[in-house]
């Protein structure tokens, strides 16, 4: 069974460790914004909310995109995408309804949560295990994949 | 079964995956009239630009994926179907027999109907051939005009400036991307290519283009001529679906099809650049000659020809774009509807713009100029038609509030 990262919103600071972390791991740099998780604040920081890609089986990126630039990685089923295929179009961006895959303005290609192979490390950075890496049932998948259903219904 | 698809494209390379996916044992035939491997049209520009090799605008990578799926691939031009004997006619004379038949023959470049236009000097920009004669025809320097600044040539546009030519726009409409944004949008596109050293010129047309000694003369409409080497077509696309003529099948601008992709004939299917199918936002029949509605279609066909009978609520208008490092994107009825409401904000220090449609209390369309991040929440809230409750008004207060809008409407968060 594959694993997917369980995000309590319940549970986060806002310490946005997360964010440094999975930027310094797919970017070699410490910068949020270009990070593939992101933390919302709500009501003035009151509320926040860690937010990435959940792995969709409906896969919207991957179905749009024109070139195959996108694949599922059979070990851990992250939808990851190749740089050397990307052309940059940008497709995948409007597609996937979720909003979880960006364009990256420094690379011209997009990006998007690949569990770093197996290792997310927003989990293992994360302080008050607000994010945590288990088995998929644990998670809100299911009513995300409602969702993906509801809106191609 | 033996499944028949007319057209290579993504809808119908889609479709024949799908369809292996539902029946190991069901015959596929994809017949495709262009001499290469199935490719994007999406990836031509940047096969122009030099970031990919013609193979980067494959569709797919793998060596033997077709023939690993058992789906046939023939290059061959559809000249005519037969629904009676349910048969279609090919240039060589063959005729292959269908069970079920998908046509997915997508569009074809048009050129407005001018003197001169039939030049070798004039180019489109369409097709891996139209892509190959104009990198191998034009040279950096070469004084190129773009004839038509929509969505096409907007892409193309990008492409033509990282070939380092002196490039003149020349756009009918009175703005640039006249369907997919509105004139605050166009103004801030067009003030930025300028920017760039390009030359856009809206609101006038190319009357008259005559060659003398290599150089073409372009009369505009208001009389003034100026001289160019080459000229770039991109005034738009037609559905290929001349060869239906007289067969039965109902068309419009398109092949229309029900919200099962079926053709008003029994087993025919549409898809892609050439369906008018139904669209999400408004229920009518629409031409969607997007990337993601053929995937979309591609995949909703191949279930209604494997006879699952799941109805499609219809595809959704969208497009994103790249106008020399200005992202713009466009969703379902971005110029808003009768009693709906809007609001915009705008950054023109920043090039920044987003405009948020509402009928009640559900978004109906948006348009964004360099909004990047979560773009597609957008895509999200237009199409599931979530009710914003309280985070209407919040909005239109501060639509950039937008992802936390999404955040707790859709993914029913706290907050």
């Amino acid at each position: 069974m594959y694993k997917s990262l369980l995000i309590d919103p319940a549970k986060c600071t806002s310490c946005l460790q997360c964010e440094l972390a999975c930027s310094f791991e797919n970017e070699g740099l410490f910068n949020p914004a270009k990070s593939r998780i992101k933390v919302f604040e709500f009501e003035h920081g009151l509320t926040t909310i860690p937010y990435t890609c959940t792995q969709c089986e409906e896969a919207w990126c991957l179905h749009a995109c024109p070139v195959e630039a996108i694949t599922v990685n059979p070990n851990t089923g992250a939808k990851e995408v190749s740089d050397s295929i990307c052309v940059g179009c940008k497709v995948c961006t409007i597609a996937c309804p979720f909003g979880t895959i960006n364009y990256n303005s420094s690379t011209g290609k997009v990006m998007k949560c690949d569990l770093c192979g197996g290792d997310p490390q927003c989990a293992e950075a994360c302080p008050t295990g607000a994010i945590v890496y288990v088995d998929s049932d644990w998670t809100g998948y299911s009513k995300m994949r409602d969702s993906a259903l509801e809106a191609h219904a | 079964m033996h499944h028949v698809i007319v057209g290579a494209g993504p809808a119908g390379v889609i479709a024949a995956e799908s369809l292996r996916r539902k029946s190991l044992v069901d015959s596929i035939t994809i017949i495709g009239n262009e001499p290469y491997p199935a490719y994007s049209r999406m990836a031509i520009p940047y096969l122009l630009a030099g970031d990919v090799g013609e193979e980067g605008t494959y569709l797919r990578h793998a060596e033997n994926h077709f023939s690993d799926l058992e789906i046939d691939i023939r290059n061959e031009s559809v000249t005519a179907v037969s629904p009676a004997d349910k048969s279609v006619s090919l240039s060589s004379g063959e005729s292959v027999t269908y069970d079920r038949l998908l046509l997915a023959t997508g569009a074809s470049a048009i050129r407005p109907p001018i003197s001169g236009m039939d030049s070798p000097r004039v180019h489109n920009c369409w097709t891996l051939f139209d892509a190959h004669k104009l990198l191998n025809d034009v040279s950096a320097g070469d004084r190129v005009v773009l004839l038509g600044a929509g969505f096409i040539g907007c892409i193309v546009l990008q492409a033509l400036v990282e070939m380092k030519l002196d490039l003149t726009v020349i756009e009918l409409a009175d703005r640039m991307l006249a369907r997919m944004m509105d004139d605050p949008g166009g103004r801030m596109i067009k003030t930025w290519c300028e920017a760039k050293g390009v030359k856009v010129r809206t609101g006038t047309e190319a009357k008259a283009v005559e060659e003398k000694d290599g150089v073409l003369e372009i009369t505009l409409g208001d009389g003034s001529s100026f001289a160019a080497d080459h000229i770039v077509c991109a005034a738009g696309v037609r559905s290929n679906i001349d060869f239906l003529a007289g067969n039965g099948i109902n068309t419009d601008h398109g092949i229309l099809v029900d919200n099962h992709l079926q053709t008003n004939i029994e087993d025919i299917y549409a898809a892609g650049d050439v369906a008018q199918g139904p669209d999400l936002s408004t229920g009518e029949q629409q031409v969607h000659a997007i990337q993601p509605t053929a995937s979309e279609h591609g995949r909703i066909a191949a279930s209604q020809m494997a006879g699952e009978a799941l109805p499609y609520g219809g595809s959704l208008s969208m497009n994103v774009l790249n106008t020399l490092g200005l992202i713009t994107s466009s969703f379902g009825l971005w110029d808003g509807v009768d009693g709906g409401e809007s609001v915009t904000s705008e950054d023109q220090a920043y090039n920044r713009y987003l405009r948020l449609e509402f009928r009640d209390d559900v978004l109906i369309g948006a348009l964004a100029i360099g909004l990047t991040q979560h773009v597609g929440i957008l895509r999200g809230l237009v199409q599931t038609g979530v009710r914003l409750g309280a985070w209407k008004q919040r909005l239109m207060n501060d639509p950039s509030q937008i992802m936390h809008a999404y955040l707790a409407c859709v993914q029913g968060s706290r907050a």
